[in-house]
């Protein structure tokens, strides 16, 4: 079998923030995640923990460092193939789930195959294949302001997982849940993630991280693994 | 449809709208771009709109107005410029007599008998007729045989060959009987129509007798008096018989005048057709009399307030640009989190930048095409009120939308780029 290489591979990744005075919000950070993993980046806010997804997720630049995506350096990437890895190789999960209010659950899952131009013919049946996997097929022509948090938060990873991503980047995914709806998301994690699917997860909330399989910490941008 | 998918996937080839390829692996090199095809842009744009149909129904209010008022105004000017000729003198504006040129020769002048049916093909003419003074010689007109010494009997009248059609060409109304008809035409009948004043001189008040009248040495019943006409008053004073008898009593050539009825307004345009309908061979050997146009003096009143009513428009439609400027903008303040999250779904500055230019430039489009049809209504129905003829350039209808749409292109210029410009890290950041 080929080796094949981490999903995400961080070596002295650094991000630093305005000129004067200057704010490193993230120093030096050395980070794998591998095939299969579900890796929780825990800290307190201010931490650095988002600027960390959002470098992960393309959304920003590092100003130090390396960054292979796939094995690939991501820094000798164009705007439009950045955003084509977004498109193609990354799901997206927000805290404030970014639902189009006036779209059904069925639109708003169709959106995900847009800009990667998935064929418009089989759309459908795949976005509703996607909803029917968060337990949501019922609801498939709801509007979202129906649904209740943690049904929206369902949809939105039905959204992230329609392309079949290499990795779901998840930034505090139940931080507007309460918690009975939160043990809900988090199987819904833990049977996608046992379906193959890596994960990277950010939070605040020690009980989030721990159902993860693997936990790293970050505290003022520097980053330290967990002893589990 | 399969067509219109080649056509969009021609498109999406050019750089505009992002690579074509489908789903490359990520480990292959390169990496394929992100990339949107023509109609999901076209989709998300119109979901976009509709999105808030009561705001957009408000934004593209303006863009109506103005355009409205463009169409309207240069309908109504038009139509305007027209009406001014019909009502100084509608008479004068409708009539249009067509001779032989004087410098032409005999042949390549002469006018076809078929004459009023040729004309009256035209788009525009009412009726048409031909009138002919017929030669009759030393012969004079008389009522009866008998010398009276006492009164005058035999008169110098004009005697007047005219086709059926020139009853309705001059307005005339009858007092008495009936005009001549095709068939006496045909027939060569000895018929006759006179005018009031030939009448008098001849005394004969009525048809019912059955009155007849010498020409010469002929004898002709008289079918009807005339009452008046609007045209050619030379009639009044004249004995009026069928174009066929005159060719066989008294050798007529050919035509000597047509009198021709237009519609109001239409007058210049058929007196330009006229000479080809009549003589394709030789259009120059006729002379055309039309009516003079006295729109000349108006000219200027009525550009003046045809600037007026431009200004009016641009202005209007300034505003709806304004408006459509501004609403889009405020809609990409509220949607910052969902421009955030398309860019997380893998769209580029450039797909956020065309989408909204397309909703602005769709406002344009659907305020250009309701503008150009309120404007055709105003013009037609301020037509139809005053009894005129709506004028209207075809290309105006068919210009604004496009209008339109260039003004949603450029009012949405700004927001479109200031969408484009958002950081995808601070619009979801921002944005719910």
């Amino acid at each position: 079998m080929i080796a094949q290489p981490p999903v995400v591979e961080l070596n002295g990744v650094g991000r630093r923030f305005g000129t004067d005075p200057p704010l490193d919000a993230l120093i030096d950070v050395e980070l794998i995640v591998n095939r299969g993993e579900w890796l929780a980046i825990a800290g307190p806010s201010g931490s650095g923990k988002s600027t960390l997804l959002n470098i992960l997720g393309l959304l920003d630049k590092q100003t130090s460092g390396t960054y292979l995506f796939n094995g690939i350096d991501v820094a000798s990437l164009g705007d439009g193939q950045r955003a084509g890895l977004r498109s193609r190789a990354m799901g997206f999960v927000f805290q404030a789930f970014h639902l189009i209010a006036h779209r059904t659950v069925m639109e708003n899952v169709m959106l995900s195959d847009v800009y990667r131009k998935g064929p418009r013919r089989e759309r459908r049946e795949r976005a509703a294949a996607a909803i029917a996997r968060v337990g949501l097929a019922k609801r498939a022509h709801y509007l979202p302001t129906r649904l209740s948090g943690g049904e929206r938060q369902r949809v939105a990873i039905a959204r992230a997982i329609m392309g079949s991503p290499r990795v779901l980047f998840c930034d505090e995914p139940t931080g507007n849940i309460d918690s009975v709806m939160t043990a809900s998301i988090l199987d819904l994690f833990a049977e996608l993630n046992q379906g193959g699917l890596t994960i990277v997860t950010i939070t605040h909330d020690a009980d989030v991280a721990a159902r993860a399989s693997r936990q790293v910490r970050i505290v003022d941008g520097v980053l330290k693994e967990e002893s589990q | 449809m399969s067509r219109l998918g080649a056509a969009l996937g021609w498109l999406g080839q050019l750089r505009l709208f992002g690579y074509r390829g489908r789903h490359q692996e990520v480990e292959g090199s390169p990496i394929a771009p992100s990339g949107m095809s023509v109609g999901d842009l076209a989709d998300e744009a119109l979901a976009g709109l509709f999105a808030r149909p009561g705001r957009m129904s408000l934004t593209v209010l303006g863009t109506v107005i103005g355009l409205a008022a463009l169409v309207a105004t240069l309908g109504l000017s038009r139509t305007a410029g027209n009406r001014i000729v019909g009502h100084f003198d509608a008479l004068a504006a409708t009539e249009i007599v067509v001779s032989r040129s004087a410098t032409a020769s005999p042949e390549a002048s002469a006018l076809p008998w078929d004459a009023p049916a040729r004309i009256e093909r035209l788009n525009g003419v009412v009726a048409a007729g031909n009138m002919s003074k017929v030669n009759i010689g030393n012969s004079q007109v008389s009522t009866s045989p008998i010398s009276d010494p006492t009164r005058q009997t035999t008169f110098q009248l004009a005697v007047q060959a005219t086709s059926p059609g020139l009853f309705e060409a001059v307005r005339a109304t009858m007092r008495n009987g009936r005009f001549l008809d095709e068939g006496n035409s045909i027939r060569g009948d000895r018929v006759a129509v006179l005018g009031p004043n030939a009448a008098e001189k001849l005394g004969i008040t009525g048809v019912e007798q059955l009155p007849a009248i010498r020409i010469g040495d002929q004898i002709y019943a008289v079918v009807g008096i005339i009452d008046t006409v609007a045209r050619q008053p030379g009639l009044l004073g004249a004995v009026i018989i069928p174009e066929g008898t005159a060719r066989n009593d008294f050798r007529l050539t050919s035509p000597e005048i047509v009198v021709v009825e237009t519609r109001i307004g239409a007058a210049k345009l058929v007196s330009q057709q006229l000479p080809t309908a009549l003589r394709p061979d030789s259009p120059r050997g006729l002379k055309v009399a039309k009516p003079p146009e006295p729109q000349r003096a108006r000219d200027r009143v009525q550009s003046d307030l045809s600037l007026l009513f431009l200004m009016l428009g641009g202005v209007s439609l300034l505003v709806g640009a304004i408006g459509i400027a501004n609403v889009t903008l405020v809609s990409v303040i509220e949607r910052t989190g969902e421009i955030g999250l398309r860019r997380a779904l893998g769209a580029t500055r450039r797909h956020i930048a065309l989408q909204f230019l397309l909703e602005s430039a769709t406002m344009g489009l659907v305020g250009g095409v309701i503008g150009a049809c309120v404007g055709t209504l105003v013009v037609v129905g301020v037509a139809a009120y005053q009894d005129w003829t709506p004028v209207l350039d075809p290309l105006v209808p068919f210009a604004t939308p496009l209008l339109g749409a260039l003004v949603g292109l450029v009012s949405g210029a700004y927001p479109a780029m200031r969408a484009a410009r958002l950081e995808p890290v601070e619009a979801l950041r921002s944005g719910n």
